[in-house]
């Protein structure tokens, strides 16, 4: 592609990033700010910071959405693996154009339909279970949560894992296999370690989506599990508040650091290669 | 001497004797089918029952056993009511008007964007793509929280802005009306449009521009005849990946949506909350809106893997 930037491109780029930007850093600003009116400025003070650091109910939640991003984001890298393996590898087998539906399609389903659909699935399924084995009721929370995250978490990782694999040199493969490697050795000594990136941005993706679910979660929870996101919804939905400006920089923080510092490392190791 | 049904008895055995691959296939296949491919058939059935109060779960049984047998009951009601309560079929409308609208915003800002950073100078370009990333990856609730504060009519950054440049002298009423909805989703979801577009400007072939110049194309007719055509995967996948979200959109409305009008996303959850057949029949709706969006969606991602 020839380089070089129009007049007009290069204004459009830029009216872009302030959209992109503006709110956000407008936020930032207003943690700051000693007034109770979140967007009138009065002085500068980490007043908001420190009730934040008090507030119980948003420490709990975030214990909670932690629990449950790294439980889900691991599942759904084991599931998400195997379903980009077999996708890659398995070209033929019965039921495949099912099975693509099913890993592609919680990437696009609105997320009100899929939450609904889950929840009352729980329900059911929870009723089948103590009506013939007599377990005792699971009911809403942590185990549903994750289960939902999971199931939706899945599909990221099994994209992410597919591209990996797509540009992938299937002779190391061959080679192990010819050499009398079985096929669940050469999958743990070749094929893991050279998609180790893809499943770990995977991990990654899938603890952020997980971190960041309002919809299904709100579906999907129940007492005593309420997320990080589902406090901050039921808060915002009376209205902005001061706290929630400074917890919303802290997130902006860790993951603008998170970001950036795995791009430099992986411009440095670029450059190595 | 083995019968031939011996024989056809040992290849089934075979065929289903579980091996490495089959079981690898299995495990993810099971879980995606138990709690996403079931539960989409569970609440089509659930959207064919009636709602009974002070029962778990409050509405008709799917199937009950008779002396003649299981029967299914089936009850058409709540697809009868969409056509006599138009509340319904409105706010279906409503959304998808909003998300055709959303969607049409986003290729326009999106494409000049992507444009820009494909064609930015190589030091430049990875930090520009990280730019649009970062948003995506931060927290979507507290993107879409941060235009409360912008856009609300008492002390609201936008009309405290506009009335000191003196363009207004009365605040506008944007906060809780459809243009703070298409804001927010356009905000939203401008980088799920910037991506895929980036992804084939990219590597579009710069010697048919320069051919196209060579032989006397002018710049915007060169854009339409052969930009816009080459890069049409990337704007259908980018529309697709904005659209079909939208319609279903609860959060955005939610905060910054006028309550009185709720699109078929709010519709959806707040009557889960005393009509659970309602609830399911209303998802089937959006389901039926975004079935061809969501093949065509799916056709590519096919294709794409294939190709590769």
């Amino acid at each position: 592609m020839k380089r070089g930037l129009s007049l007009f491109v290069l204004i459009c780029m830029i009216l872009g990033f302030i959209f992109l930007y503006a709110p956000i850093i407008v936020l930032i600003i207003f943690s700051f700010n000693k007034s109770k009116l979140v967007t009138v400025w009065q002085e500068f003070s980490f007043d908001a910071y420190v009730n934040l650091v008090n507030n119980k109910q948003i420490l709990d939640a975030v214990w909670v959405s932690l629990k449950v991003a790294s439980l889900s984001a691991t599942l759904a890298a084991i599931l998400g693996t195997i379903c980009g393996y077999v996708l890659t590898r398995f070209t033929k087998f019965r039921g495949r154009f099912l099975f693509l539906g099913l890993v592609s399609a919680p990437l696009v389903m609105p997320e009100v339909i899929t939450g609904l659909a889950m929840l009352l699935m729980f329900i059911q399924l929870d009723g089948l279970l103590q009506n013939i084995f007599g377990i005792e009721p699971v009911g809403r929370g942590l185990v549903t949560l994750i289960i939902a995250h999971t199931t939706f978490a899945t599909a990221y990782v099994a994209v992410v894992v597919q591209s990996r694999l797509a540009g992938f040199d299937r002779s190391l493969e061959e080679a192990a296999a010819d050499l009398g490697a079985r096929p669940f050795k050469v999958f743990f000594l070749i094929t893991l370690p050279i998609i180790a990136p893809g499943i770990i941005a995977g991990w990654l993706l899938a603890f952020t989506l997980s971190l960041d679910d309002v919809v299904i979660s709100d579906f999907t929870s129940g007492p005593g599990a309420s997320t990080l996101p589902l406090v901050i919804f039921s808060k915002v939905r009376l209205g902005i508040s001061p706290e929630i400006n400074a917890l919303a920089t802290i997130l902006i923080l860790i993951v603008s650091v998170g970001i950036i510092s795995a791009n430099i490392i992986g411009r440095q190791r670029e450059k190595k290669n | 001497m083995a019968t031939a049904k011996q024989k056809n008895l040992v290849s089934f055995l075979q065929k289903i004797k579980p091996n490495g691959s089959s079981v690898t296939i299995f495990i993810p296949y099971f879980w995606l089918t138990l709690f996403f491919l079931l539960p989409f058939i569970l609440i089509f059935f659930i959207s064919l029952t009636q709602p009974v109060d002070f029962q778990q779960p409050p509405h008709t049984p799917i199937i009950t056993s008779t002396e003649n047998g299981l029967q299914l009951n089936l009850y058409f009601g709540n697809y009868q009511a969409l056509t006599e309560d138009q509340i319904y079929i409105l706010s279906i409308v409503n959304s998808v008007k909003i998300a055709t609208i959303s969607t049409l915003c986003c290729l326009l800002i999106g494409f000049p964007m992507a444009y820009g950073i494909a064609r930015s100078p190589d030091r430049w370009r990875n930090t520009l793509l990280m730019m649009v990333i970062l948003p995506f990856w931060t927290s979507f609730l507290i993107r879409v929280y941060a235009w409360i504060g912008i856009l609300g009519k008492e002390n609201g950054l936008l009309n405290g802005f506009l009335m000191w440049l003196g363009v207004i002298d009365q605040p506008l009423d944007i906060l809780y009306s459809d243009l703070a909805v298409y804001i927010g989703i356009v905000y939203s979801y401008l980088p799920f449009m910037i991506l895929p577009l980036y992804a084939t400007l990219e590597k579009l072939d710069n010697t048919l521009l320069e051919a196209a110049a060579d032989l006397g194309s002018k710049p915007t007719n060169t854009f339409f005849a052969i930009t816009v055509p080459l890069t049409m995967p990337g704007i259908i996948a980018g529309c697709l990946l904005v659209f079909i979200p939208a319609v279903g959109e609860f959060v955005i409305p939610e905060l910054l949506g006028d309550s009185s009008s709720p699109l078929i996303g709010q519709q959806v959850r707040s009557v889960f909350s005393y009509d659970w057949p309602m609830a399911s029949t209303l998802a089937m709706m959006i389901l039926l809106v975004l079935v061809v969006p969501i093949f065509i969606f799916q056709y590519l991602q096919n294709k794409q893997t294939v190709t590769k």
